[in-house]
């Protein structure tokens, strides 16, 4: 397993940002910045709904590539190279964030910032499946 | 212009996850690895995020529309279902596995990896199947 060091300046600053971005976008456009329903409604969008969310979600890499030059990828990038984890996570998590309608961004972020209660607890549901899985794998499995 | 505004909107959000960490599916594993070598960041991450977000909502409620369109488009459903907690709890299942959400996902096309590759063609094989099966479109 790939250890990490703890970075709270760049959490909140990096934070601080993704919050700037979603505020944006509520109040330019009145849009809920929740890249799983974004990119949900992506596939057969309701009309004239489609160009502003293929231009958020295409903006995503682009400003990741940005700031990854930027910080000259100060905080690494280390993932599976199991395709059979990477297909089942994959699948698992766009099933799963459209089943329960949100992500880390639209229920952990947009949702727990305007105190919806369907989004506080899917947070807590996510967070704790999540804890969950990683502990199996870890510690029941011991896998990396 | 609307797409202007996103296309903005987006790229600010995914500078954000970059320098937050998050786009490292190792940082976002050792934050849920809370028995393990526990690495907080992601915490701080949403909580940043979530201060200014808030800041952005206690704005919008004072207006009555947003700048550029004529109304707000907000979820307005408040019950709580089988499908919120199952799909919510499917999510993290799926997140615990390789540490990446959708947003991170998509930001890392940029890196131009084939594990990513793979990721975001089986998330977005999840997500269209979701609606062709379950929600049954077109």
């Amino acid at each position: 397993m790939t250890e990490t060091t703890f970075t709270p300046v760049a959490g909140l600053v990096g934070g601080a940002l993704i919050g700037l971005a979603s505020a944006a976008l509520l109040l330019a456009e009145g849009k809920i910045a929740g890249v799983s329903g974004i990119l949900g409604r992506s596939f057969f969008p309701a009309k004239r709904d489609l160009g502003w969310r293929l231009a958020f979600l295409a903006g995503l890499p682009i400003g990741a590539w940005l700031a990854t030059r930027a910080t000259a990828d100060a905080l690494g990038f280390a993932i599976t190279d199991d395709p059979l984890l990477l297909v089942a996570g994959g699948l698992l998590v766009g099933i799963g964030t459209q089943l329960g309608s949100g992500c880390t961004s639209g229920h952990g972020v947009c949702g727990m910032a305007r105190g919806s209660k369907r989004s506080i607890l899917a947070t807590l549901t996510f967070m704790a499946s999540g804890a969950a899985t990683v502990y199996v794998m870890r510690h029941v499995w011991g896998a990396g | 212009m609307h797409s202007v505004v996103a296309g903005v909107c987006g790229i600010v959000f995914g500078a954000g996850l970059a320098i937050s960490g998050m786009t490292n599916p190792a940082k976002v594993l050792a934050f849920l690895d809370v028995f393990g070598r526990w690495d907080p960041t992601l915490a701080f991450v949403m909580g940043g995020a979530l201060g200014v977000t808030a800041i952005g909502f206690a704005l919008a409620r004072r207006r009555a529309s947003p700048w550029l369109r004529e109304a707000f488009a907000l979820p307005t459903r408040s019950d709580i279902d089988a499908r919120l907690i199952g799909g919510a709890a499917l999510f993290g299942v799926g997140w615990g596995i390789v540490g990446l959400c959708p947003g991170p996902a998509l930001a890392n096309l940029s890196r131009g990896s084939g594990e990513i590759m793979i990721f975001v063609a089986a998330m977005i094989a999840g997500v269209v199947l979701h609606r062709l099966v379950i929600e049954r479109k077109p």
